[in-house]
Parts: structure tokens; sequence; C-alpha cells
């Protein structure tokens, strides 16, 4: 019932030099995602920059929100900076109403949030 | 089609989660024929959702043998949906999700569906059931209204 997430992982380097790590989430974000959608923060983890890009979801509950917030715990420990783009508006409000845009910020599109970072 | 005062729809989800996505699609089908602005729309399925999710998981305790009970009702102001499980119901509303604490590693990074329920419609009730029937969460969204955090937000 619930669709499969696919995240895929991707760089950039932002006009400045700096090297950024794209995730790009296809599918829904729910607890079903968890191997999926931490298994690929692992491979980012520590590493730089990340962007989260949810321009391909469609479906977040509390328990995919609850996946983003443990990415964030991860980040916060090391220092790490994340960024997130791509929601519908809907989801930019659900994300700002549990806080998240404290701890990434949520931007329109790819480059703006790069540029945030 | 159009829905008038009294219509009522139901639907029953097996306890199984991802279910929910069918009660949120029904949810949102009787509210844009009920002529409801596409991001009151969106509010409700995710209320529903997180509804659902809570009765499948929590009062169902994911039991495939169970049923979750969607209704919704509508009427002239608005749309009541009431999610109906077998268990207990709750005693006592949770704290309001803490952002910081979350990021910290002092609360659970989950917990946020009956936040975002009570943030995202008009009215949210958690009721049990005395004589042993189940419970339900009653949820209430209005036509003539935004979400209290679309009205801050301006």
């Amino acid at each position: 019932m619930q669709t499969e997430t696919r995240t895929t992982i991707d760089r950039t380097t932002t006009s400045g030099g700096t090297s950024i790590s794209v995730m790009r989430f296809t599918g829904d974000i729910s607890s079903a995602s968890k191997e999926s959608v931490l298994g690929a923060w692992q491979t980012v983890s520590g590493n730089g920059p990340v962007l989260l890009d949810f321009s391909k979801v469609e479906y977040i509950n509390s328990s995919g929100i609850g996946l983003i917030i443990t990415m964030l715990m991860e980040a916060d420990k090391s220092g790490q900076k994340v960024a997130v783009f791509g929601l519908t508006p809907h989801f930019q409000k659900v994300f700002t109403m549990v806080g998240i845009g404290k701890y990434a910020g949520l931007h329109k599109d790819q480059e703006t949030a790069a540029a945030s970072l | 089609m159009v829905i008038t005062t009294g219509t009522s729809v139901e639907v029953r989800l097996p306890s199984r989660l991802g279910f929910e996505k069918v009660a949120m699609g029904t949810a949102a089908s009787v509210a844009q024929l009920m002529g409801f602005p596409p991001e009151r729309i969106e509010d409700l399925k995710t209320a529903v959702a997180e509804a659902c999710i809570n009765a499948i998981e929590h009062g169902n305790q994911l039991n495939e043998k169970l049923s979750v009970g969607v209704i919704l009702s509508a009427s002239a102001d608005g749309l009541e949906v009431k999610v109906v499980d077998n268990g207990e119901g709750i005693s006592k509303q949770p704290p309001k999700p803490d952002i910081d604490r979350k990021v910290h590693g002092e609360e659970d990074p989950r917990g946020m569906g009956m936040f975002l329920i009570q943030a995202l419609v008009d009215e949210a009730e958690w009721v049990h059931d005395s004589k042993g029937n189940g419970s339900y969460v009653r949820l209430v969204i209005r036509l003539d209204r935004e979400s209290e955090f679309d009205k801050e937000s301006k």
C-alpha cells in the first residue's frame, strides 16, 4: 500500500567550490522508509554539507518526519549543515510547525538551498 | 455530484500501516466535493492519515484481524471525521513535541502525530467508549476557516 522509498545520492559543487551531497527521495517517507533513508544517510553522515530533495515525494507522515529528525540529530552531533528543498507548500508548513526549520533551512529549490550552506 | 448536509461515507481499513492512505484519499474526495480549498484538503489528509496510523498502531496494535472505522459526515459548515479502533484510548494528551529535545536525543524523534492533528484541524477530541466498544478520535474541519497556523503566518 505504501509507495516504496528510493533514495539516491549525488554530489554538486557550489559557486564557492564547496562540495555538497544531495539526497534525493522518491515515493513516500514513512516508517517503511527507514532502511532506504537512514541507510543512504550513513553514506553521507559526517561528510560535509547535505541537501535533502523532497521534490518527488508526495506523502510524508509523522514516522517519516521522525526519520528526518534522526538525520538532523546525527548532523547536529557532527556539526554537519543540512538544508531542505522541494517540499510542497503543505509539507513546508508541516516542517515549520514541528520546528525542523530550526535545524535545516527550508528552501524552494536546489540553488537557493545550496547557496544557504 | 454534490455532497449535502447529512451525507455520510464510511470506510473500514485493515490494521496494516499504509492503509491510512485509503482513508486519506476518501476524505480528500469528500472534502473536494464539499468545496474545501486545496490547502485545507491537504491539512485534512495529514490529520486523517495520522489519526488512522494511531488507530492501527496503538489502538489495534497492528492486529490485522481488527479493522479501523473511518466515518465522514458532512454538515452545512464543515466535515466531521471519526476514526474508531478497538483500543482503550488515551488517558492524557502527550506533551507538545519539542524539536530541541528531539534533536538532542532527549525525546523520541517520532511522536508528532497528535500534535499535527490538533494543529491542522479546527476541533480534535479523543473519546474512550466506556461500554468497551472501542475508542475514537473525532476531527472537525470547517469550510469557512483557514488553519490557525496559516492565520498566524500572515
